[in-house]
């Protein structure tokens, strides 16, 4: 790869454009696609038909690398800007949860509005977000590569969280409590408009059922799941055992 | 709604650290597994790099082929032409290396120039 056009790929990544880096597999020619970008056109020195260009287009909006249509000699690897992971609470499993999902690639925000919790020394490496969770959330303009977990366990920042999520494309939302305090939530939601199809959408009590008790543990347990759902994956536990999940510990 | 402050993300970047070595005047290849079939230990996509002092970076595979494509991307850092590479067992070509999975898969080397 030609220095420059790393550079430019680096450039792309760095200004969160969605890019693609095509290679001639026979030579090594290469030309990268910054899409969604007004002008944007192609740097390097492999031409692509208006076709490949079409192709290139709905492989990077399926997130998908592989082989440009039918041509197995040409590689299209898509570069998105990373998923983007909105933990609302700034709380003791939120400190444990924020680097392991940082390490597993996602872009990062912690929203609260409680200065006491959501300040620099107990979040070092994570952008910080002000203000109501609805009114925040909103702000960050959720997307289907954005997942959503709030931990606050406070009904008056969480539920508004859960409003704003549950009326995006958001593709996991989670919300920490126990059965009970579920139950409670999915009540006031209901009130609130919201019919059971999209309340459907929450897992709650929060996490795979993996008998996690410390925040660290419940972390895990809840990237765990966000992973199983991203990638479709089978539920390893189709029966939840009573007092075996993570909810048990809260 | 203020943010506090910026950040650096957790995850590797294996293109800015290439980027990095590259500036420190060290000859650079990068591994990319471009496609896959069956079982494989590592998606579509994947990036091992390697520089010159045999500095290495990300995997394209649990650990089986890197080995071969470390001595490939060393051919290439000497000059060679960039090159398209498969393993796996259904492979009896020059290439030894199997996968222990059973999978087979293809690793595009290439210099950073």
């Amino acid at each position: 790869m030609k220095r420059p056009l790393l550079e430019a790929l680096q450039a792309a990544r760095a200004a969160k454009h969605p890019t693609a880096l095509v290679t001639d597999l026979n030579d090594g020619r290469q030309t990268l696609i910054a899409t969604q970008v007004a002008g944007g056109e192609p740097q390097g020195d492999l031409p692509l038909t208006a076709m490949q260009r079409t192709a290139v287009e709905a492989a990077v909006l399926a997130d998908r690398s592989g082989p440009l249509g039918e041509d197995a000699n040409l590689f299209v690897h898509v570069y998105n800007p990373p998923l983007r992971l909105v933990v609302v609470g700034a709380v003791h499993i939120s400190q444990a949860l924020v680097p392991m999902a940082q390490l597993a690639g996602y872009e990062v925000l912690v929203v609260d509005p409680r200065k006491a919790w959501a300040n620099s020394e107990r979040f070092p490496a994570v952008e910080l977000v002000d203000g109501w969770p609805d009114e925040a959330l909103r702000g960050l303009a959720p997307d289907h590569r954005t997942a959503v977990v709030v931990l606050t366990h406070d009904p008056k920042l969480d539920d508004p969280a859960l409003g704003v999520a549950l009326r995006s494309p958001v593709f996991y939302i989670g919300a920490l409590g126990s059965r009970k305090t579920h139950a409670g939530r999915l009540n006031r939601l209901r009130d609130d408009g919201l019919d059971d199809s999209a309340l459907a959408r929450i897992h709650g009590p929060i996490g795979l059922a993996i008998g996690a008790r410390s925040p660290a543990e419940i972390a895990i347990a809840i990237l765990a799941q966000m992973t199983q759902v991203l990638h479709g994956a089978t539920p390893l536990v189709k029966e939840t055992p009573l007092g075996s999940d993570a909810a048990a510990a809260q | 709604m203020a943010k506090q402050e910026t950040v650096t993300a957790g995850a590797e970047d294996l293109l800015a650290e290439a980027l990095s070595w590259r500036g420190q005047g060290h000859k650079v290849a990068l591994a990319t597994v471009v496609s896959t079939w069956g079982s494989s230990p590592r998606p579509v996509g994947s990036q091992l790099i390697v520089d010159d002092q045999l500095r290495l970076q990300g995997s394209v595979s649990g650990g089986c082929i890197e080995g071969a494509v470390v001595h490939e991307a060393q051919a290439i850092m000497g000059g060679a032409a960039a090159k398209l590479l498969e393993f796996g067992v259904s492979d009896e070509q020059a290439w030894e290396v199997g996968l222990a999975c059973g999978g087979t898969i293809q690793v595009f080397v290439e210099v950073v120039e």
